[in-house]
């Protein structure tokens, strides 16, 4: 690895002070990914400025039902709060779903959201990436592209989003609420990543001199029946094939709120806007969620080794919404 | 850019040291070249094995994962330091009773991990399986989730598996 001059931030103001004027000066939070990085050379910060000692571990109430997550609460610490597992269950169960144990115990909620991609070849220097050499070219567009998108990519990079906490926060509308140099700013979380188009190297729509402080999520999304579901190479400790994040909720026969968010399958944790739109006001049946499967899935481009996640995906989405509806979703 | 050396304070097993140490040393690597404490392990030096597995402030983390300077004052533990008045932990007895090894190199950290999974469980930290309520009973199925990042290449899951079941046990009488 290579060396780096270390420092510690004690508060937002000097975290973001140590970062600016420097190109090669990176944040470092849990360290689970980072690190790893860096010591395949893929990172290669000359300056690292340690932020897990800033106050942003709090989770608090906001007005409305909502909680306020503090960008330097431990991932375990979020899945077992009282309030999460109460209010946000989806939040809750996602996290549990990524990592092992004791990698929830070190990463944060900012450094979740700002993990890379673990495509083989963005993790492999002697291939073509663009997202770790701009303009070199894609190696996962004719290689091995098992674990690749199917939704959102570009000629340029088929790199999916790993983290199974985001696609619960993108289901249930968090926003972000990040500081730099000319002060806050608030992003809804559907536009804080990026989809890789011309510049997969840029992943997200933080500035280089931003801070996550902390995420936030909505009261109207609080207490909604939801369903986190997973399906992976083996039963625990693997990134997703496909993940659903889902919240249904039925009024009189009719779909009254419908969430629906994918991982495994995108660029970034994906919003299932179609699939929502067809099943918003419609009777929750096997057909119709079959129907707004389909809507979401018809723009999937499958590479040579990742077509399977197409039916895939829709089967979990239409497992998922039937056991929400507690219908029969196999028939 | 020159190697910068700092003096960096880790309170290991209840004593305290001082290390001098460029900050990419990992806290794995602090431990084992610079403490000679070399119970914990370097498996894959990349967070997926879990051989490294140690106890910070009660809680286990891969200690390949990280970087000493990281983790001045907290309370670090290794599996040097969970015997007590020269009697083994629980959970190193019933790995001896059980057989929960073969070639040793994964049993510190699955004992380090299990102390605390056994700790989490007690607590009510729920996990992918159990949902948001906690069973009160640890089944097969809930240790083997709680316990999946820590990986043994030799196999001994089952021994491993009744280990913990045993020193879950004792530990509860």
């Amino acid at each position: 690895m290579n060396p780096f001059h270390y420092v510690r931030a004690t508060d937002t103001a000097s975290a973001l002070s140590s970062l600016a004027g420097h190109t090669r000066a990176h944040f470092l939070a849990g360290g689970t990914n980072l690190i790893d990085l860096m010591r395949e050379g893929i990172e290669r910060p000359r300056v690292i400025v340690d932020i897990t000692r800033l106050p942003l571990t709090e989770v608090g109430n906001l007005p409305g039902g909502g909680l306020r997550v503090g960008a330097m609460v431990r991932n375990s610490h979020l899945a077992s709060h009282p309030a999460v597992r109460d209010r946000f269950p989806l939040l809750s169960q996602a996290i549990l779903n990524g990592a092992s144990a004791q990698l929830r115990n070190m990463a944060t909620t900012g450094g979740n959201m700002m993990q890379r991609t673990r495509c083989y070849y963005f993790y492999d220097a002697t291939t073509r990436c663009n997202k770790r050499e701009p303009g070199s070219g894609c190696d996962a567009l004719d290689g091995y592209n098992r674990i690749h998108a199917i939704l959102g990519g570009s000629s340029r990079c088929i790199a999916t989003h790993p983290s199974d906490m985001c696609v619960a926060l993108a289901a249930l509308d968090a926003s972000v609420n990040v500081i730099g140099p000319s002060g806050e700013r608030t992003l809804a979380f559907s536009d804080f990543h990026r989809l890789p188009g011309d510049a997969p190297n840029i992943e997200t729509n933080l500035r280089r001199d931003e801070l996550i402080t902390s995420v936030d999520l909505p009261g109207s999304s609080a207490e909604l029946p939801s369903i986190y579901r997973k399906v992976r190479d083996r039963a625990s400790y693997a990134f997703a094939l496909v993940s659903v994040a889902a919240a249904l909720r039925v009024e009189d026969g009719r779909v009254r709120d419908v969430r629906l968010a994918l991982g495994g399958v995108a660029h970034k944790p994906w919003r299932a806007a179609a699939a929502e739109r067809v099943l918003t006001g419609a009777a929750p049946t096997t057909d119709a969620f079959a129907r707004a499967a389909d809507a979401e899935l018809a723009p999937a481009l499958p590479q040579a080794h990742n077509g399977f996640k197409i039916p895939l995906a829709k089967r979990v989405i239409v497992a998922v919404l039937s056991e929400l509806a507690a219908i029969d979703g196999d028939s | 850019m020159s190697e910068e050396l700092l003096r960096v304070v880790l309170r290991v097993n209840g004593a305290t040291h001082t290390v001098t140490i460029e900050p990419r040393v990992s806290l794995l690597d602090a431990l084992r070249d610079h403490l000679r404490l070399t119970g914990t392990k370097k498996g894959c030096d990349q967070g997926a094995c879990g051989a490294c597995t140690v106890l910070v402030d009660g809680e286990r983390i891969n200690s390949c994962l990280t970087f000493a300077i990281q983790y001045e004052d907290k309370d670090i533990r290794t599996i040097e330091g969970l015997s007590h008045d020269g009697n083994l932990h629980p959970l190193q007895q019933a790995f001896i009773a059980q057989d929960g090894f073969q070639c040793g190199y994964c049993t510190p950290g699955q004992i380090c991990s299990a102390v605390a999974m056994l700790n989490e469980f007690r607590s009510g930290v729920p996990s992918a399986l159990s949902g948001p309520g906690v069973p009160d009973e640890l089944t097969d199925e809930e240790l083997r989730e709680r316990m999946s990042g820590n990986l043994c290449r030799c196999g001994a899951y089952v021994g491993i598996r009744e280990a913990i079941h045993e020193a879950a046990g004792a530990i509860a009488r």
